[in-house]
């Protein structure tokens, strides 16, 4: 059932053209909008478009300036009012203080600011806090702290999987979302489901052994 | 970055009226992760983004009598892992499980594979896509170690940078694009284009359309594999990719589908390569006579020869693995 | 020296309670947690954000500089002007202005405000091609042409005669000359220094610049003799330190001349002078503090410029805490250089693999300073020798240290060079490299290192079936083609200046302060460990302080020298403090202080065991003075070392078609003396390799000839290797008699430098070809089986 989340697609097929000719509800019809702004471009874009009433109720359109974003983290709610240009990841770590995400390439390539989101694994330097709002997100201060550890933490420590520790949670992260779909994994998986981030110190060798351990771990 | 506004629309009948009238004025924020990258290193600088991700209907994966209908917001991460690919469109569910890592296939969406930027480290260091200076390409005069070998006799020497392009090509995909005058469909093959000036991108689309849907058409019976010559097993962007999609007639090919990666600013058809290989059996020896036929024309540009023939590897093997895959499932 | 070595040694083997056992981390669960905070992480109350207009160009002048805009947008509290009209640039990336304001997306908008006007100067990037007809550099001697010469062992009489033919640039004071002799600088040379002419160093318009060559022995004769000549081309690019957590720090003021910083280094003792050279502010009014530290690598020993400005900034600010750490692509382009090395090199030998001479003829940048040549030939001392090394000045960036400065490079052109001598003699490489084991041992061995290198070289051979799976060159015809290939290093170690303060409190609670700092080496383990075993107590029962300059002063973490540098202070601290402790309860056990040990928890008598007291008991007695000791280094007694060996061997598989190398196994066996904490010195060896795995396959600062600027500045192209891409690892620690008995030797740079040859070797192996060049990409792979020159850039 995972290929079809919402309604069946036969709804959408006869949808589609009828839908598309239709006009907005305060009489201006697309083509006319286009129109408006072809005439204006002066003028920035934004400023009508806000103006507009657009088909079936008006789109939220928020900022540039500071709009209330709610985020909900590690099961709490956090409120604060940002830009829309604000990312997940410095939200969390400017805003919320929440600093295990790290910031490393800051362009969605290395890893070091993986959360979860709704389960599933995202680099939080990609994604806009106020397109973060509906979805429920872990960080790597969710899953564990010292004394009462995640195993998947534990077994970073038994198997010195970190040095520097700088891209640690990233990959604690990861590994929570990865072995929460591969539960017995092979190496060769790891070496797939891992290959989203990066560490320098060079600590593969006792990750590889950490996550073997850990899946270990949730099985017993 | 800097500051835009942000529009979160419903229905995909709001869209077109929120974008913009040419490229860069407003942006559509699906995945995120290409696009967030290149404003903050103000390569597009919107002055609004769209989050068509609110729009209902842009979501699923449906079947349409063996055809995979797919949601412009259906994320690889799903495409990867939906049976219903898997069985009518193996080639399609492995590229997209192959693609970039974890984390961005958990987000990164079709429609958004499909417009991502090129990588060129010109374009991406903010001198354009054409990266042109004083008159000049800093690609010819520079390090084009990663550039076009095919379609690279215009200014545009970037390589179109989907993986899974050439894949829904090879399947005879259709993209269907709504825009404010309602809804068209254009082959994928059709939906690239090579830009010829700063303005223009790198498809089909106008600034006010967006696509809706990618249909890839029933594929019963038809053997494909896609080859990433690529250097890491971690995220790393390759060299040279091949999709292959064969029809076989007993064991020889009645027609082919060869569409190469990574190796043009667009993805690359190769009727010369499926031409070879039509009315033969797949051996070591055809699949090399095709692998060579789809890299005739290729040119180096200076630094980049060794493209050349990392595409023929990708091809020479997309076709054996072709040859040696089941056959994909019919209308379910 | 005797009594201080029994009272201070390292206990024996069997002593050992905590010393050389594989004990986690101590600071594993703060960092997995999330918890351990870096500087980045740090939020001080009313923290603004700066951000840094940089020059896009490589070389220019500052025409001007306008920051009004700047100035007048709402929520910015500072501009500082870093480098104004008539500055000179020398590479892209670097600072001119720095902003300061509310929150970072305003500070992003008021750098965008400032205008800066450059007038563009000729660039140059190109430290790969070789430079031709360049001439001999006749000019007085700097003093890193000097450097040069100690480092590469020059004879004494070469170094007299260029002195004195070409004089020197500098002037020789006392305290330079004590600091030669220091260095083992011979008395000759010394005065010859001092007798020689001080003259203008000489400007030249050429990046090029031709330092003396260096002649050993007879290399003529000695090549005119060899029964087998071997040339070749080596080299390895630029490549930067790309630490993950950037260079960056925040500043404060905590009134108008008192500085707080909490800044990401290597350093965290040595930075308070340099602060408060730059500020002009009194040294004692400087803290510097630092809990975690996301990498360094040996790019993280200066304040640098930023570290200056962003206290500038602050004080613009009205001392408010600023927070600058450099973007990714800051990072990458101005945070540190490793620098190229390239060789044309002659290598001659006898028929049964005996190596006769040596020749090179070098070239590489460290940035627009030029920079030296690499130790050749590296470890393996062929009698005769003639070698020539060509500085490249460029723009591509200031070079900085990064773990073994110098000897990768020198081991990738040596080893390389030395595998195809085998490959021409039709030789296992690991034979010749046996046959010619005595050219290892140092001049003046003090501990067998060729020994060393032989046994390890047993071993490694040993852990990849070497005798198995190796073959001659390029043999088997599939398409995917498997190698082997080895390399040896060395690195010194020693320890840095220390001081270590240890107290023990009635409470039974000991509190230890050190102005060191944790890399992820391990360094607050092994303190703790080193404490823990000397007062036979658990290591959570001790408190350990570090990262702060308020704290006992400690060298910088570099040249592998904080293992011996805090273990040894932190050692003599707690003797001194146990030997306190006994006097005070010996009356209490009827027993003399020295008959008194501390183990498991308790002090008890060597001579009548059952007399014993807990730990707790034993404090109690203390009252209200806590017993404070404070350890140096150096110290009384010989506790460390200097001087290790390593081996590393590699199999891959390269396929032929593509070009691509995969790891298939890679071991590396090392020596370091004493292991204090068994596993983080072990993850320090995986974490070598894999580093090296990375710098031999991906690595590479790609620069544009045309623009001066970076081209992969992110880590998309600044390519680093992840968890499938490593292979099968398997570190072994050369530990027990021989080893132990030497002390602790630093781990941070001796297993960084082998990888890099030894893939390489495998690769040439594998598929029967030299690779010059790295990173060996699928491109020039391809290239190397076609049997084309490997110049793709």
């Amino acid at each position: 059932m995972d290929d079809l989340p919402e309604k069946p697609a036969k709804h959408e097929q006869g949808d589609k053209p009828k839908k598309s000719k239709s006009s907005s509800s305060s009489g201006v019809s697309r083509r006319d909008f286009l129109k408006i702004s072809g005439v204006s471009a002066a003028v920035p874009l934004i400023s009508h478009v806000g103006a507009l009433a657009m088909a079936e109720g008006e789109p939220a359109i928020h900022g540039p300036g500071k709009a209330p974003v709610s985020l909900n983290v590690n099961g709490k709610k956090l409120s604060a009012q940002l830009e829309p240009r604000v990312t997940l990841l410095d939200a969390l770590r400017d805003q919320f203080e929440l600093t295990g995400a790290k910031r490393v390439c800051d362009r969605g390539t290395c890893g070091a600011c993986t959360v979860l989101m709704d389960g599933k694994a995202v680099y939080s330097c990609s994604v806009l806090a106020i397109d973060a709002q509906n979805a429920q997100i872990t960080t790597v201060e969710g899953l564990g702290e010292p004394g009462h550890l995640h195993p998947i933490q534990q077994a970073f420590i038994d198997n010195d999987a970190q040095q520097c520790g700088f891209c640690t949670p990233g990959f604690v992260v990861a590994t929570k979302a990865f072995l929460d779909q591969h539960s017995n994994p092979t190496p060769e998986q790891i070496k797939h489901g891992l290959g989203g981030n990066f560490c320098r110190c060079g600590t593969y060798a006792g990750m590889r052994l950490a996550v073997m351990q850990a899946a270990k771990t949730k099985g017993a | 970055m800097r500051p835009f506004d942000y529009a979160v629309p419903t229905t995909a009948e709001q869209v077109p009226g929120l974008l913009g009238k040419s490229w860069g004025e407003v942006e559509i924020l699906a995945g995120g992760s290409d696009l967030l990258s290149l404003m903050k290193d103000e390569i597009t600088t919107p002055k609004r983004l769209v989050n068509i991700k609110q729009v209902a209907g842009l979501h699923a994966i449906s079947n349409e009598g063996g055809a995979s209908q797919l949601g412009t917001l259906v994320t690889l991460d799903r495409i990867a892992a939906a049976s219903q690919i898997q069985h009518q469109h193996p080639m399609l569910a492995s590229a997209a499980g192959d693609a970039a890592s974890p984390q961005i296939r958990n987000v990164a969406t079709l429609g958004g594979n499909l417009c991502q930027r090129p990588r060129c480290w010109y374009f991406r260091t903010g001198h354009g896509l054409l990266a042109q200076k004083d008159g000049k390409s800093l690609v010819l005069e520079g390090d084009n170690r990663y550039h076009a070998i095919l379609g690279n006799d215009g200014p545009a020497l970037f390589v179109s940078p989907s993986t899974i392009a050439p894949v829904l090509i090879a399947y005879n995909a259709k993209v269907r694009i709504v825009g404010p005058r309602g809804a068209r469909e254009v082959p994928a093959e059709k939906f690239f284009v090579i830009p010829k000036t700063e303005q223009e991108r790198e498809h089909d689309l106008r600034p006010d359309e967006f696509i809706s849907h990618v249909i890839v058409p029933p594929a019963p019976g038809v053997r494909a594999a896609h080859y990433e010559v690529r250097q890491k097993e971690a995220f790393d962007w390759p060299y040279a990719t091949a999709a292959v999609a064969l029809t076989m007639n007993a064991s020889t090919v009645q027609s082919a589908r060869i569409v190469m990666g990574h190796v043009a600013p667009i993805p690359w058809v190769s009727t010369e390569a499926a031409q070879a290989l039509q009315g033969k059996a797949v051996t070591q020896a055809t699949a090399d006579e095709a692998a060579k036929a789809a890299v005739a024309k290729a040119k180096s540009l200076g630094h980049n020869a060794h493209k050349i023939h990392l595409a023929q590897v990708a091809v020479k093997r997309a076709i054996l693995a072709a040859a040696g895959a089941s056959p994909a499932g019919g209308a379910a | 020296m005797a009594d201080d070595n029994t009272k201070y040694g390292w206990p024996a083997p069997e002593q050992r309670t905590l010393i050389g056992k594989s004990i986690s981390r101590v600071d594993g669960p703060e960092k997995v947690s999330g918890r351990a905070k870096y500087t980045y992480d740090v939020h001080r109350p009313g923290m603004l954000y700066g951000k840094v207009v940089r020059s896009p160009h490589a070389h220019a002048k500052i025409v001007s500089v306008d920051t009004s805009g700047a100035e007048k947008l709402p929520g910015v509290k500072g501009v500082y002007i870093i480098q104004d009209k008539g500055s000179e640039i020398h590479w892209a990336g670097d600072d001119v202005v720095v902003v300061a304001a509310i929150d970072e997306p305003t500070a992003a908008d008021a750098a965008r405000l400032i205008k800066v006007e450059y007038q563009p100067l000729p660039h140059f990037v190109d430290d790969f091609t070789e430079p031709k007809n360049v001439a001999e550099n006749t000019g007085p001697l700097t003093q890193r042409d000097l450097f040069q010469m100690f480092n590469n062992d020059a004879e004494d009489d070469q170094v007299i005669a260029a002195v004195q033919k070409r004089g020197i640039t500098f002037k020789v004071s006392p305290e330079m000359a004590q600091r030669m002799k220091d260095n083992e600088v011979s008395n000759e040379v010394i005065k010859a220094l001092q007798a020689a002419p001080v003259k203008e160093a000489e400007t030249t318009d050429s990046p090029y610049k031709k330092e003396t060559e260096q002649v050993k022995g007879d290399p003529d004769a000695a090549f005119k003799e060899a029964e087998v000549v071997s040339e070749g081309v080596y080299g390895c690019p630029v490549i930067t330190h790309c630490c993950l957590e950037s260079h960056g720090s925040i500043a404060e003021w905590t009134d108008s001349d008192h500085l707080f910083s909490h800044i990401s280094t290597q350093n965290v003792s040595g930075l308070a002078g340099q602060f408060a050279q730059a500020l002009k502010i009194p040294e004692s009014n400087v803290h510097v503090h630092q809990d975690h530290i996301g990498g360094g690598f040996g790019s993280k020993f200066g304040i640098d410029r930023w570290g200056a400005y962003t206290a500038q900034v602050s004080k613009k600010a009205g001392g408010k805490p600023v927070r600058v750490m450099l973007e990714r692509d800051a990072e990458l382009e101005v945070a540190g250089c490793r620098p190229s090395a390239f060789a044309k090199v002659k290598v001659g030998a006898k028929k049964d693999g005996t190596l006769t001479a040596w020749q090179s003829d070098s070239w590489g940048t460290g940035g627009p300073g030029g920079g030296g040549a690499p130790p050749m030939p590296y470890v393996v001392n062929i009698p005769n020798q003639r070698k020539q090394h060509t500085a490249v000045a460029t723009n591509i960036g200031p070079a900085r240290a990064w773990r073994a400065p110098n000897h990768p490079q020198g081991c990738l052109i040596t080893m390389s060079a030395l595998e195809d001598v085998a490959a021409k003699l039709n030789m296992d490489p690991l034979q010749l490299m046996l046959k010619n084991i005595a050219l290892t041992a140092p001049s003046e061995d003090t501990y067998h290192r060729a020994d060393t290198y032989r046994d390890e070289l047993m071993i490694a051979a040993d852990l990849i079936d070497w005798k198995k799976n190796w073959h001659p060159r390029g043999q088997g015809t599939d398409t995917t083609k498997r190698g082997l290939g080895l390399a040896i290093h060395t690195w010194g170690g020693r320890g840095h200046n220390s001081n270590c303060e240890l107290s023990i409190h009635s409470d039974g609670s000991v509190n230890i302060k050190i102005g060191s700092q944790d890399l992820g080496t391990g360094t607050r383990t092994a303190i703790l460990i080193v404490a823990g075993d000397t007062l036979g107590l658990p290591i959570e029962k001790i408190q350990l302080n570090l990262g702060d300059n308020q704290y006992p002063a400690d060298g910088g973490s570099g040249g592998s020298t904080t293992i011996g540098g805090v273990s040894s202070s932190t050692r003599r601290a707690a003797i001194d403090a146990r030997e306190q402790l006994f006097a005070k309860i010996a009356p209490a056990l009827k027993a003399q202080p020295d008959d008194l040990e501390a183990v498991g928890g308790s002090i008890r008598v060597k001579s009548a065991p059952s007399r014993s007291m807990s730990w707790k008991d034993a404090c109690a007695r203390l009252g209200t003075q806590p017993i404070q000791a404070l350890g140096k280094n150096p110290g009384p007694g010989d506790l460390i070392s200097s001087g290790v060996g390593g081996a590393v061997m590699a199999d891959v598989s390269v396929d032929t078609e593509t070009g691509i190398v995969k790891m298939n196994k890679m071991v590396s066996v090392q020596d370091c003396g004493l292991i204090i904490s068994m596993k983080t010195a072990e993850s320090q060896v995986y974490g070598a390799m894999i580093m090296g795995i990375a710098t031999t396959l991906y690595e590479e600062k790609v620069m544009d000839a045309n623009l001066g600027q970076m081209l992969n500045p992110n880590m998309d192209f600044y390519r680093l290797a992840g968890i499938g891409d490593v292979g099968e690892l398997i570190v072994h620690m050369m530990t027990g008699k021989g080893y132990d008995e030497r002390g602790p030797i630093g781990l941070g740079e001796p297993p960084t430098v082998g990888p890099m040859a030894a893939i390489g070797n495998a690769v040439a192996n594998a598929i029967g070809v030299r690779v010059p060049f790295l990173p060996i990409t699928p491109d020039r792979v391809v290239n190397a089986l076609k049997g084309g020159n490997n110049a793709t850039v």
